[in-house]
């Protein structure tokens, strides 16, 4: 943020200040008169001043679409917006072979998924492929990486089975389906699997979510230790893995 | 759809070659169909017998039935023969008290011999084959329908309706309706495609999708029925046959009226990890089946799309189209029933997107001048901006009027979100009636330049295509598969699920059904 950024904001329009926003919606009501006041109301409701319903349309004989311009009261307090702000630093390639070599003395093992009904692998794959995302290659590029990619509609207790056999550091489980919250149920069975399935005397390996939907700050509601939005890169997730991994700490495991 | 003098100039020897390629190398699979069945394939001539119903724990009678005779008999000699065997000891009063036997382990079956293989064979015969006559009537109903209410012209709006509850979907498909749709298609929810079973009565709880059973068909079509009088056209329904239980789903879409079914030859195998040979046995079947129903299928080379680069796997689209319509054929298909899918997903960033647009969408015109081609939106470009997302949807529209596209897939800008809110499906059929409408006729005047860029786009695209189906009719389908040659997905032939439920047929084995329907139905056009 620069110097004379302002502190306080209001959303802009045209000028300073203004407030001005827009919206669209439906309503469950038949089309008419009455139905553009509900919605003027409905948006005064929602705090606008005025309230401009500057389109409406019948959509079927029970509902009304609208779009909305209005002008916002709300001011904003930056300092008071939060943000999850990468708490770890992004690595080279190099630098997270090398620390991977340094504290485990062995390559890493992460297990990849998409669980439960879906069948989207093209996000899960961006972060392990060779191909990888956005210019940066995969997690089975990294020579101190063992990837196991195990694909979609994964079974939640299939996924720790293979991780316990595989004695995987870290899963990594996407989501892309979300009607009806199917992927905060899956998140949830897999944390479950995990705490019944994983031996009790080796240590409990990172569960990783990601997904073009996910609420970065729900990790702990869903039993993951870290979630991972829209936008990831490979390299992001190897140095999280790597920052994740005790400074020094046991190099073997037990068992 | 009378097709247009063509525009592009392809070679037409190179056309022919592609062709006798794809038929080359469709052939061992073909073989493989014809000496194989499977659990879903018998199961789907229960049901034509009509057996229907479920246990306590929504298991179906089908099911347990030739799991029943499985375990005594095998399945190489075919269920009808033990079945209808067993019926005719008099012991049993019909199919339904039989399979509830069985499943009890009350029921003993064997394969009959002589007289009492003759007689189980007649038996069968008429039980499915009274089957077979009701999905002969739905397909007259349908016929009749379409010529008192008129079938509207093409191309024909395809909408989805999917919210998971078949109660939220019937309102929802009636507004689509009213709003321009003349197709809905309720689409499954996540996961039914894995299920070895189809589940029974009206379903609430799907997600991201409405599951598919016979009473939800029988619902929704009902319900079009209805809004088809209404607006004085017939509105055409349907759904996904593929997944483990692509043949019984056929048969129950034949029986209830739907009217195209989605049905590739790969989709299965590429997007559900669905074991190969499977997936191409119960696709013979259940391709017959559509056949006798008048059933117009889709097919689903547009998703290879969303994890293979449009522009460089461009010729995989083509390859799998012929490859589609082979198969179609082979299984009794007509032309007018192969809805082949292609997509508009070159990625809006690239210099001259809509010229490499519209050299594909015309390439697959003029490769299948009768087929019903079914033209997908952008999907995998479609991001949270969905002001642009608009756009693209209006230039795909526009591809598709030009290019003569006859189902047309309505494009939604919350693709890159979430499955569409209501106001999103009438916004989208708003796009695609102005661009229709504003653009009639367009499609005379879109005459590409000889030798010009779309022109040798198509052209070179068809000379890829060529190249991979000699690869593949030399190396074999299953081969190319595995190699993660379609959609840069890798199935192993004897990967994936499902593969424990074929069985290789045994010099005996008899399936009514398969009798009835190799014979080749009443098939035509639609009046
Ligand atoms: C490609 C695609 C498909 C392909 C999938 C092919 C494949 N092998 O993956 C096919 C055609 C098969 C498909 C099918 C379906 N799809 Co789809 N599909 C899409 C599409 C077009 C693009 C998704 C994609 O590939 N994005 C690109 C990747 C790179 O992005 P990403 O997934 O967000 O991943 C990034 C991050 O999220 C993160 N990330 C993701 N996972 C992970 C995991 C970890 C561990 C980490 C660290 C990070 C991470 O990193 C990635 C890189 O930045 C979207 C629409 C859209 N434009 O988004 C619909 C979409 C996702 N599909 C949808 C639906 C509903 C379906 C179906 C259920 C439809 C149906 N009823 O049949 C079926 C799936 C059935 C099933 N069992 O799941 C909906 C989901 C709606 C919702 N929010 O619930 C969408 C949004 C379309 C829509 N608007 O309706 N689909």
């Amino acid at each position: 943020m620069t110097e004379d950024a302002p502190r306080h904001v209001r959303p802009y329009g045209d000028t300073t200040g203004d407030g001005m926003i827009q919206l669209s919606f439906t309503l469950p009501v038949a089309p008419g008169p009455h139905a553009e006041a509900a919605a003027a109301a409905f948006a005064a409701k929602m705090g606008l001043d005025p309230a401009m319903v500057v389109h409406a349309k019948g959509v079927g004989e029970r509902f009304t679409f609208f779009v909305v311009y209005g002008r916002s009261p709300v001011i904003l307090d930056l300092d008071e917006v939060k943000v999850v702000e990468r708490e770890f630093p992004l690595l080279t390639a190099k630098e997270i072979n090398l620390k991977i070599r340094s504290r485990l003395k062995r390559r890493m093992v992460v297990v990849g998924a998409t669980v439960g009904t879906d069948a989207h692998t093209v996000g899960l794959d961006a972060i392990l492929n060779v191909k990888g995302f956005a210019g940066e290659k995969g997690l089975e590029s990294y020579r101190e990486l063992r990837v196991v990619n195990l694909g979609a509609q994964v079974d939640a207790r299939d996924l720790v089975e293979r991780a316990v056999s595989e004695r995987a550091d870290a899963l990594l489980v996407s989501q892309v389906v979300t009607q009806r919250d199917a992927h905060l149920q899956h998140v949830r069975e897999v944390a479950d699997a995990l705490t019944t399935g994983w031996p009790a005397r080796q240590r409990r390996p990172k569960l990783l979510v990601g997904g073009p939907r996910f609420d970065p700050a729900s990790a702990a509601a869903l039993g993951a230790d870290r979630v991972f939005a829209k936008g990831t890169t490979p390299r992001e997730v190897a140095s999280y893995l790597v920052h994740e991994l005790p400074a020094g700490g046991p190099a073997r495991r037990s068992r | 759809m009378t097709a247009r003098a063509p525009l592009l100039h392809l070679d037409q020897r190179t056309v022919r070659k592609a062709r006798k390629l794809a038929e080359r190398a469709a052939a061992p699979v073909v073989e493989l169909a014809r000496t194989h069945t499977t659990t879903s394939v018998e199961r789907a001539v229960l049901r034509l017998a009509g057996l229907t119903g479920a246990d306590a724990e929504g298991i179906p009678w089908v099911n347990r039935l030739v799991d029943a005779v499985a375990a005594d008999v095998g399945l190489e000699h075919g269920v009808a023969l033990p079945v209808f065997d067993a019926l005719a000891s008099g012991e049993h009063a019909d199919l339904a008290t039989l399979a509830q036997k069985a499943a009890a382990g009350g029921a003993q079956f064997r394969l009959p011999a002589g007289v009492g293989h003759q007689r189980a064979r007649r038996l069968a015969q008429r039980a499915v084959g009274a089957g077979i006559g009701r999905i002969d009537r739905a397909r007259k109903d349908r016929d009749v329908m379409l010529r008192r209410l008129g079938d509207p012209p093409k191309p024909w709006i395809y909408l989805i309706v999917a919210t998971g509850d078949i109660y939220e979907d019937i309102p929802q498909a009636q507004a689509a309706a009213r709003a321009g749709a003349d197709i809905i298609a309720v689409i499954r929810s996540t996961g039914q495609s894995l299920l070895d079973y189809v589940p029974e009565g009206a379903t609430r709880e799907g997600f991201a999708g409405t599951y598919a059973t016979q009473e939800n068909f029988r619902l929704m079509r009902a319900a079009l029925d209805e809004v088809s009088r209404e607006l004085g056209r017939y509105v055409r329904l349907t759904n996904d046959a593929s997944g483990l239980c692509m043949p019984e789903i056929a048969t129950l879409a034949g029986l209830e009226r739907l009217d195209m079914m989605l049905n590739d030859c790969m989709y299965g195998i590429i997007f559900r990890d669905i074991n190969p040979r499977r997936t191409f046995i119960d696709q013979r079947f259940s391709r017959q089946i559509h056949a006798r129903a008048g059933i117009v299928i889709n097919t689903g080379e547009d998703n290879y799309l969303t994890t293979a680069d449009a522009v460089d796997a461009a010729h995989t689209v083509v390859v799998s189209q012929l490859l589609n319509e082979r198969f179609g054929l082979e299984a009794g298909l007509q032309d007018w029933q192969l809805g082949l899918g292609h997509a508009f997903e070159i990625n809006p960033a690239l210099p001259e997107q809509f010229r490499l647009e519209l050299a594909q969408a015309q390439l697959v015109r003029e490769l299948f001048p009768h087929a019903p081609l079914k033209y997908m939106p952008p999907t995998k470009h479609m991001t949270g901006n969905v002001f642009f997302g608009y756009l693209l949807d209006a230039f795909f529209n526009l591809a598709g009027v030009l290019t003569n596209q006859e189902i047309i897939l309505v494009g939604m800008m919350t693709e890159g979100i979430v499955t569409p809110f209501l106001s999103d499906r009438d916004l989208a059929l708003e796009n695609v009636r102005y661009v229709r409408d504003a653009c009639a006729g367009l499609a005379e005047d879109f005459v590409p330049a000889r030798g010009g860029f779309i022109a040798q786009r198509a052209a070179q695209v068809l000379a890829e295509s060529v190249e991979l189906l000699e690869r593949i009719a030399d190396e074999g389908l299953f081969t190319a598969i595995a190699d993660g040659t379609f959609g840069i997905t890798k199935r192993p032939a004897d990967g994936g699920r499902g593969l424990d439920g074929v069985v290789v047929r045994a010099d005996g084995y008899y399936n009514p059904a398969g009798a009835l329907l190799e014979q080749a139905g009443p098939v035509g056009r639609p009046a």
